[in-house]
């Protein structure tokens, strides 16, 4: 097909029409081959025990495959972020902030960042999440 | 490194975002130093200074039309307009949220994460006064500020993540039913992340392509770039597809109906009004800003999507009998008209997407605010079933809510018809044809879960088990008050809130 | 700034009092009836200003443009009122007939607990009324249509406890949804062919239509009209509708909302005028609902029912006024204003009479009780009489000049149309008679457990009496004294003298003569009462019971395939989600559970179904990237 053009799929919606003709091929394609198996296969497969079961090298499956963490660290994940997004702010702004021009703005924008950090931090500390019991 | 320079900043421009944030950071220190039992009012009080104070401050920006913070904010006529919406429905949101007369102490708990059913979780089920959920909720609003007025992609993306997190928690704080609330609030923070994924990756081939990220480089890069177009076009996808999962369209609407099931009521209609507006002031943002001028080729795949969320929302609502998750469809359909408005790519689609936008918060809200009401003893009751007959026992109840579902249904004189119809005249106007003719079909297709409802409230028998409608307090009635209001106003006389929406609607570059 | 641009106030003020009581609820119990009439008497005082100040004027037409609604794409529709002539009765009929009847309801609802609602409906009605014929533009005038329509409904089960009401309240809704559509699609086609629905434009553009699209305008305009007037073949609900409470049988099934038909027609008149096939359409409606309705009516044994085919039989003569077109248009309104004194006299009469016998109906249960009720039955006889037009009062003025009308028609349907308004004529006078006589002379055939009837309260007898002077009075007043033709002239056209096939004299002396002898053999036949019990009786009186078969053919044609479809749906929907979801899934394209197996509630599937969504989204735009297969 390449170089030429399909007669049904010239204009502005041309190449949606070819890419959903194929979309449509491929799903036809897909049921055809289903159907098929469906029809050639038999119709009632035996079914002995295990068959289901999880493959597991060649030996039984032990317990779930399913494992709870303990949700209370997602606190320290949290201030974890927290002081990590400080540090990479705060080293580009320790390069710059002598520079003229910078000066008292800067260490007071920085001042708020950190102050609002901090906050977190003071709310963490007064919830008692900061000690493991 | 010397032409770094600091950048200028428009404080004014700003002040609504900087109110919020401020609020919130206040919130968190009252929460940690304020008596407990002091807490609920100054908390509430301070929430609701801080939302009509950045109210107060969108409004003095009216005619502001500025970049700033050196182009990373852009505050014009859809931001304001935006803004002002934002924070209207979510001052209506913060009263259903602040109702402390249905149950004792409120709908939440203090900590989302505490195992469910555990020792620690049953204690602070029963005990009263939390109120961490208004600081996240400040947050939240200030984030979707940020999110509608980002001028680049990088600031959209941490605004994203600003009023994201603070939902995936505010999900998870039901008082009632604990494990699903946690349920919907884990698979809203792990879909969501999945969807930031996306987003982010979106991100870095946009800027592989143009080699900037805010939209006015996008724009002109878009015209010609030595950098391969699957760059952009990729880039635009994987954008689109954040966007949309936010905006809950089909196929990333799966979160959908179990987090709005999940959630507690007050929150799933703070979601579902402002969450939407921000989403989708978000993307039309970024498609008429950035990538106007491919518009031509993003237009039909989008589309695609359009009619697959309508069509989604509509025939799913059709077999649904949980309310909440009957409106989760209905709002995951809304967000196909809305993507209809949108992809007219006209002034005409920009304003009208933007009034239904107001008008179908409003309904919303009141609509999950009517829900929080009929209640029996373990809570809401909001299985389909036993909402038969409530029409007898409570008429004036069910009737707000009836002409709420004629309003989602779109019949005429209620805000949702008009809303309907400016979208849909916006993309005749533009050629859409396809889009409007699946929308008015999918339009009659969800009239039917609607009627439904109506059909249950007034023409079944009360059954024994029908449940109580409680009488709201202050908070709640006057929300209701607001979104029934809103809704018949709207309906009634549509044209002057039209006309602030045409006239915002012209965004800067 | 004219005095008349506040005339918005005549719907404001009942609406406001609607929502005053509906939403005061219980704490408005004491005062809330006072209220609902107060509304009404203010409304028509104010309607009587506003029509004086319009006589005074050269220009006999004042629009108001409010604002606007939508002014979104090519959309522009005008929230406007318009007040001429036309509009001005109608405000007068409805305001004023409105405000007795509201005090006589506050008799009739004593003993109700749900008075006030009913004040609160009421009201809501009178409002709704209000915009329909005030409305500058057909888009006003269907939100009027249909505000009436709900509060009708709400009305007709008023007492919705009964099942038989809920019933009545339902078919008359879904009866009306029929004709409502019509006139949908009436104004969504002036919309499409003329791009407006002002009553300005639309009229001035009538020229510029074709004449299909105008035979189709009449047509759905006149399907409208006939649902909403209980004409053929939609009249079915209309004597359900008797359902409700007797003020609303005389409110909205007697005088105003059934009339609105009428005044449809009467207002699209150039559209009606360009197109002779739609008005011979609305004149042959208007001559066999009139004759289907006075037969049926002859049949009837209750009392309400009885008047409520009488509307629709009356209604038929409107219809038959408007169809006729020329001067004929005043004439039915003419009609339309006396009917509604008469019939509402009627109608509270029977309201009344209801009140004394404890709430029966059966007119073979009355007899004898001209006696204890002296006013309620003069007030009947007289409205009896203005009903069977006997001169010199209110219906033989107006009644007559239609049958004249109807003669005057070219060629042979001036007899076949003239021939059915005198024989129409003469039935109701035989069936008003008989219901006349059976109520209020002969034997006493009482149930047992009444003893003595009773007058009716002053607050009922009252507006009685005013309205049977109007039924006195009206037709005469309007012909001559006060020449309604005239005065409607700049909204209806000039009334041209016609030739009749006849001379005038005879038909006059015909319709007296008919009306007679109808009443002369109702008498004879009823004059010693009736057997308490239906009788066998031939295929023409067994059919008229059975409402000439109308009901059976409305049953198989419509009813019978909706209840297959209702079944098939309940069916569905008691099968729960999954037979719904087989259901559309089939539609949508087979495999049921699939759609719904994609909503499973795993993170995982879902986060899946979105990977699946990203991966089309980004292979479709890369796909336009690369231009592939193109």
């Amino acid at each position: 097909m390449v170089g030429s053009t399909l007669p049904v799929v010239g204009g502005y919606l041309g190449s949606y029409a070819t890419l959903g003709l194929l979309l449509l091929v491929g799903l036809v394609f897909f049921g055809v081959a289903f159907g098929a198996n469906r029809l050639l296969r038999p119709a009632r497969p035996a079914s002995p025990e295990g068959k289901f079961a999880t493959y597991e090298c060649g030996l039984d499956p032990v317990g779930g495959d399913w494992a709870q963490a303990q949700i209370r660290y997602y606190v320290y994940a949290y201030l974890y972020v927290l002081f990590a997004v400080e540090s990479v702010f705060l080293f580009p702004w320790a390069v710059i902030f002598d520079r003229p021009d910078f000066g008292m703005v800067t260490v007071v924008e920085m001042a708020v960042f950190v102050g609002v950090l901090a906050l977190g931090i003071l709310y963490a500390w007064r919830k008692r999440v900061l000690s493991w019991t | 490194m010397s032409d770094l320079q600091l950048p200028h900043i428009n404080y004014a421009a700003l002040a609504p975002m900087l109110i919020l944030f401020g609020a919130a950071c206040a919130g968190i220190l009252i929460e940690a130093f304020v008596p407990r039992e002091r807490r609920y009012p100054v908390q509430l009080g301070l929430s609701l200074a801080g939302v009509v104070a950045a109210g107060v401050a969108v409004i003095t920006q009216a005619g502001t039309r500025t970049i700033t913070a050196g182009g990373a904010i852009a505050v014009d006529g859809p931001t304001v307009f935006l803004q002002g919406a934002i924070l209207a429905l979510g001052l209506v949101a913060l009263l259903f949220v602040g109702e402390r007369s249905l149950e004792a102490g409120g709908p939440f708990v203090a900590q989302a994460a505490l195992i469910a059913g555990s020792e620690p979780d049953r204690r602070q089920v029963v005990r009263p006064g939390a109120t961490e959920v208004y600081p996240l909720m400040l947050f939240a609003i200030g984030g979707m500020e940020l999110f509608v007025a980002a001028n680049d992609l990088l600031t959209m993306f941490v605004a994203l993540e600003v009023f994201s997190l603070p939902l995936y928690l505010m999900c998870a704080l039901a008082r009632r039913r604990r494990l699903l609330s946690q349920e919907a609030a884990l698979k809203y923070f792990l879909l969501g992340s999945y969807s930031s994924g996306f987003f982010l990756f979106g991100i870095a081939l946009i800027y592989g392509f143009a080699g900037r990220v805010d939209f006015a480089g996008i724009h002109a890069a878009a015209l010609g770039s030595d950098r391969s177009n699957a760059l952009l076009y990729g880039g635009l996808a994987l954008l689109s597809i954040g966007l949309l999962f936010k905006a809950a369209a089909a196929p990333f609407h799966v979160w959908t109906p179990d987090v709005y099931q999940g959630a507690p009521t007050p929150v799933t209609g703070f979601m579902a009004a402002c969450t939407k507006v921000a989403a989708f002031g978000a993307l039309l943002r970024v498609l008429y800003v950035a990538f106007d001028r491919v518009s031509w080729d993003y237009r039909p795949v989008l589309g695609v999507v359009a009619i697959l969320t309508m069509l989604v929302g509509a025939v799913f609502a059709v077999t649904q009998t949980d309310l909440k998750r009957l409106l989760a469809y209905s709002s995951i359909a809304n967000a196909g008209y809305l993507l209809v408005g949108v992809l007219a790519m006209s002034k005409d689609g920009l304003s009208s997407s933007m009034f239904y936008l107001v008008a179908y918060g409003f309904t919303v809200l009141a609509a999950f605010g009517t829900l929080t009401l009929v209640r029996d003893a373990d809570g809401e009751a909001n299985h389909l079933s036993r909402w038969a007959g409530l029409g007898r026992r409570s008429p004036v109840f069910a009737a707000a809510f009836t002409f709420l579902l004629l309003a989602f249904a779109g019949i005429p004189l209620t805000s949702g018809f008009t809303s309907k119809f400016a979208v849909f005249a916006a993309a005749l106007d533009d050629g859409q044809t396809w889009l409007v003719v699946a929308g008015v079909i999918t339009s009659m297709v969800l009239a039917f879960p609607y009627l439904r409802v109506v059909v249950m409230m007034w023409l079944s028998e009360p059954a024994e088990s029908t449940p109580t409608v409680s009488i709201p307090g202050v908070l709640t009635s006057t929300g209701l008050a607001i979104g029934v209001a809103a809704t018949l106003v709207l309906g009634l006389v549509p044209a002057p809130l039209l006309d602030l929406s045409t006239k915002a609607a012209e965004f800067v570059r | 700034m004219s005095y008349l641009d506040s005339v918005w106030l005549l719907i404001a003020i009942p609406l406001v009092s609607a929502g005053v009581l509906l939403v005061l609820g219980r704490r408005a119990d004491r005062w809330g009836h006072w209220l609902g009439c107060a509304s009404v008497g203010v409304a028509f005082v104010l309607g009587l200003s506003y029509f004086i100040t319009l006589r005074g004027q050269d220009d006999r037409s004042h629009s108001v443009d409010l604002y606007q609604y939508m002014p979104v794409g090519g959309l522009k529709v005008d929230v406007g009122l318009l007040f001429d002539p036309l509009s001005a009765v109608f405000v007068l009929l409805i305001t004023g007939v409105g405000f007795l009847i509201h005090v006589y309801a506050v008799g009739y609802m004593a003993g109700d607990g749900g008075r006030r609602r009913f004040f609160g409906y009421f009201n809501l009605f009178v409002a709704a009324m209000l915009l329909l014929v005030l409305g500058n533009n057909y888009v006003m005038l269907y939100v009027g249509w249909e505000g009436v329509g709900v509060a009708s409904y709400l009305l007709i089960a008023f007492w919705y406890t009964r099942p038989s009401a809920a019933t009545a309240g339902k078919k008359a809704f879904v009866m009306n949804r029929v004709g409502d559509a019509a006139l949908v699609i009436a104004i969504f086609l002036m919309f499409a062919t003329l791009g407006s629905t002002q009553y300005a434009d639309v009229f001035a553009g009538v020229g510029r239509l074709g004449e299909g699209t105008l035979l189709a305008l009449g047509l759905l305009l006149l399907l409208g009209a006939c649902g909403k007037s209980g004409q053929f073949p939609l009249q079915a609900w209309l004597p359900d509708a008797m359902e409700g409470p007797t003020p609303v049988s005389a409110l909205i099934h007697a005088a105003t909302m059934v009339t609105a038909g009428v005044y449809l027609i009467a207002r699209s008149n150039p559209i009606f005028n360009a197109n002779s096939t739609a008005q011979t359409f609305v004149v042959a409606v208007g001559a066999l609902t009139l004759l289907i309705g006075c037969i049926i009516g002859c049949a009837k044994d209750d009392i309400k029912r009885v008047l409520a085919w009488s509307t629709v039989s009356q209604i038929g003569y409107m219809f038959l006024g408007v169809g006729l077109g020329g001067g004929a248009y005043a004439l039915a309104i003419i009609h339309l204003l006396a009917h509604g004194f008469f019939k509402a006299g009627l109608f509270l009469g029977a309201g009344s009479v209801m009140h004394a016998m404890h709430d029966q109906t059966d007119i073979r249960r009355f007899g004898g009780l001209w006696r204890y009720m002296p006013i309620t039955y003069g007030t009947f006889l007289v409205a009896w009489l203005a009903i069977i037009g006997l001169p010199p009062l209110s219906g033989y003025f107006t009644k007559e000049p239609i049958i004249v009308a109807a003669f005057e028609r070219e060629g042979w349907t001036a007899w076949l149309f003239g021939w059915a308004a005198l024989l129409g004529a003469a039935i109701t006078a035989f069936y008003m008679t008989r219901l006349f006589w059976l109520t209020f002379h002969g034997p006493k055939r009482w149930t047992d457990d009444i003893e003595h009837p009773h007058e009716s309260p002053p607050v009922m007898t009252v507006p009685l009496v005013l309205l049977a002077v109007g039924s006195v009075a009206a037709g005469g007043l309007m012909v001559s004294a006060l020449s309604v033709t005239d005065w409607l002239t700049p909204v209806l056209g000039e009334h041209a003298e016609r030739e009749a096939v006849m001379p005038h004299g005879v038909i006059t002396a015909l319709s007296i003569v008919f009306t007679v002898l109808g009443g002369a053999l109702a008498w004879a036949l009823f004059r010693n009462g009736t057997a308490l019990v239906e009788q066998p009786a031939g295929p023409v009186v067994t059919a008229a019971r059975k409402n000439l078969y109308t009901d059976a053919f409305n049953e198989a044609v419509f009813e019978k395939p909706g209840i297959y479809l209702t079944r098939a749906l309940v069916y569905l929907d008691s099968k729960g989600i999954d037979g719904l979801v087989n259901a559309l899934a089939a539609t949508v394209g087979g495999g049921s559970g699939r759609l719904r197996r994609l909503q499973t509630g795993f993170v995982r599937s879902y986060a899946t179904s979105i990977l699946t969504g990203a991966l089309l989204v980004v292979a479709a735009f890369l796909a336009v990237n690369y231009g592939w297969l193109s």
